[in-house]
């Protein structure tokens, strides 16, 4: 069974491509917060995204830029995967609950900002959102290995129930902010085969 | 057939497979007040590893021992111990290594804490210290999957293996407790300040624990296996909430129909359920085990004796619960004495014998994430 990319999207260095084109990102007169500018940019009503930490809602984008035109939209499934990778796991999220903490002699930890420190909450944020039932996983890599990926989400077809699969590298740390996102889809005819597109080394 | 050829454990209960089974068959827990963390708000009731015997245990395996963290000193022991057991060259490149943690060395986060490199915070740096510490040429896996990491390693060994890539898989589940953990459970009020008590009317929360645990899991054809085999496992969301559980277990029964599909409920010795001791966690599995038919069944928890291993707790429950399906044992819920009038289970307050040759392991996690796994004991058909 080949595995073929339905489409997918790319968000790094302040730019936005979908399936290759440009999506343009209209800077708000705001924070000049780049997430928040990308998700008044998708005029999307979802309050939720603003409790988010930034790894969920670069995730979160990502898949509303993928999945913003599916018809049916929000239809329940559970033969959808969401599989994350990425290299630093939640560590932006950690370093901000470590600092709440830090002092001996009191307690600031927000339930708000630990939460977040698991970074496969991200995939949950996806589910919630689309009603995705399906199996939702994360993976953390030193970098994002084509090989390590592909065979990944080849396997979670093992599972009969899965038919598609939302993968994504989604690395938010230091100065990366960086999302490529895939639906790879069983039942698509026509698209660029999954090997293919993560060897790709200009992905646009 | 993809069966166990391997496993160890380190905990408050002891240093190998066989010493933490003992304790838990005789009912021994491992929870006890604990003063180790300064500054904490509220006192703590955990289960922790003997960090002394940790520390002699790992020098006498590897005298070189200080560029290790006492997590990864805790996994690369588990994986030693599972190796004593299992005739498998661990160097080999038909071997994966594949990690379980949610937090891994996290408390080097701590301005306070100094002499090991930034990389070590970094869990795919955590799973190749532990792969090259045994001479492994593979790029080893790293699962961060919330409190169903040790049950998605498992399900990432039982696919590397089944699609032939791989003849034997490490899985290695390591959580250690650290302020960073401690804190941000106490902010969420989760912790119980007694040994908790799992699907008892009374319960009042979970303890945190620490553990190494290992299975090393081994290809082998199906006229020729033996002992414990993994069959399945399957992962669900309940498309919810990121922190609290579906009220009608929608990704847990996902996950417990996938598994059944091939096996009916009275094949089933006992499910070993997440059974963390919180409120609505306990009630949303027995909706989950009820709606997939498994109501009749024998169901246990092990956090009484452990607590909850985070990151660790899929491979250290599943180690437990492989050696009492071995045993014929449905093993009791320590700290049960009671159950809800409103979620109604079969919940195990003795250990019982059962001929019955399969056993289920769940666990669920924030995120909405779910996971179950079906076991098998061989020799019972």
């Amino acid at each position: 069974m080949p595995l073929l990319v339905r489409k997918y999207c790319h968000i790094a260095n302040r730019e936005v491509r979908v399936n290759g084109e440009a999506f343009p990102v209209a800077e708000s007169d705001g924070d000049g917060k780049f997430l928040t500018s990308l998700y008044r940019s998708l005029k999307i009503d979802y309050p939720k995204f603003f409790k988010m930490d930034s790894l969920s809602k670069l995730g979160f984008l990502a898949s509303e830029l993928i999945l913003r035109d599916e018809n049916p939209r929000f239809a329940p499934r559970e033969d959808l995967a969401v599989i994350c990778f990425n290299r630093s796991a939640s560590l932006a999220t950690d370093a901000l609950h470590q600092a709440a903490i830090q002092r001996e002699d009191s307690c600031y930890a927000s339930p708000s900002v630990f939460v977040y420190t698991l970074p496969s909450i991200v995939t949950g944020e996806i589910a919630i959102r689309n009603k995705f039932f399906g199996e939702t996983s994360f993976y953390v890599c030193e970098e994002r290995s084509a090989q390590q990926i592909f065979r990944t989400v080849r396997h979670a077809f093992h599972d009969k129930a899965t038919r598609a699969v939302l993968a994504a590298w989604v690395e938010c740390g230091g100065e990366t902010l960086e999302a490529l996102m895939a639906l790879v889809d069983t039942e698509c005819q026509a698209g660029i085969p999954l090997e293919e597109f993560l060897r790709g080394a200009n992905i646009a | 057939m993809i069966t166990i050829a391997g496993d160890s454990i380190i905990s408050s209960l002891g240093f190998t497979a066989g010493e933490n089974y003992r304790a838990v068959a005789s009912g021994q827990s491992g929870i006890r007040p604990c003063s180790a963390f300064k500054g904490l708000p509220e006192p703590l009731v955990a289960s922790t590893i003997d960090r002394e015997r940790l520390a002699d245990s790992f020098a006498t395996l590897c005298p070189r021992s200080d560029g290790y963290t006492m997590l990864e000193q805790a996994a690369i022991l588990s994986v030693a111990g599972a190796a004593a057991q299992a005739q498998v060259d661990l160097s080999g490149p038909d071997v994966l290594f594949i990690l379980s943690s949610t937090k891994g060395n996290v408390h080097l986060l701590d301005e306070n804490e100094k002499g090991f490199s930034p990389e070590h915070l970094y869990l795919w740096h955590t799973a190749r210290l532990i792969a090259e510490y045994f001479g492994n040429p593979n790029e080893p896996l790293a699962v961060s999957n919330a409190c169903i990491s040790g049950a998605c390693a498992q399900i990432a060994a039982l696919r590397e293996l089944a699609s032939g890539a791989y003849s034997h898989a490490v899985v290695v589940g390591v959580e250690m407790l650290s302020k960073f953990i401690i804190l941000g459970f106490q902010s969420l009020k989760a912790l119980s300040p007694e040994p908790c008590r799992p699907f008892d009317a009374a319960r009042a929360g979970l303890n945190l624990g620490e553990a190494a645990a290992a299975i090393i899991y081994s290809r082998v054809a199906a006229e020729a296996a033996s002992g414990v085999a993994l069959l399945r496992g399957a992962i669900r969301n309940d498309a919810n909430h990121i922190s609290g559980p579906s009220r009608t277990g929608e990704g847990s029964y996902l996950a417990l129909n996938a598994l059944l599909r091939e096996a009916a409920p009275d094949d089933v010795a006992f499910v070993n359920a997440h059974g963390t001791a919180t409120a609505y966690s306990d009630s949303m599995e027995a909706i989950a085990i009820t709606r997939a038919g498994l109501g009749a069944a024998a169901v246990n928890s092990l956090k009484g004796y452990f607590g909850h291993t985070l990151g660790a707790a899929g491979v250290l429950e599943s180690v437990i619960s492989a050696r009492a399906l071995a045993s014929e044992t449905a093993l009791a819920t320590h700290g049960f004495k009671d159950g809800e009038k409103e979620h109604p289970l079969n919940v195990t307050d003795k250990n019982i014998h059962t001929q019955k040759a399969r056993c289920v392991k769940m666990l669920s996690g924030f995120g909405g994430c779910n996971a179950a796994l079906l076991f098998k004991n061989i020799k019972k058909e």
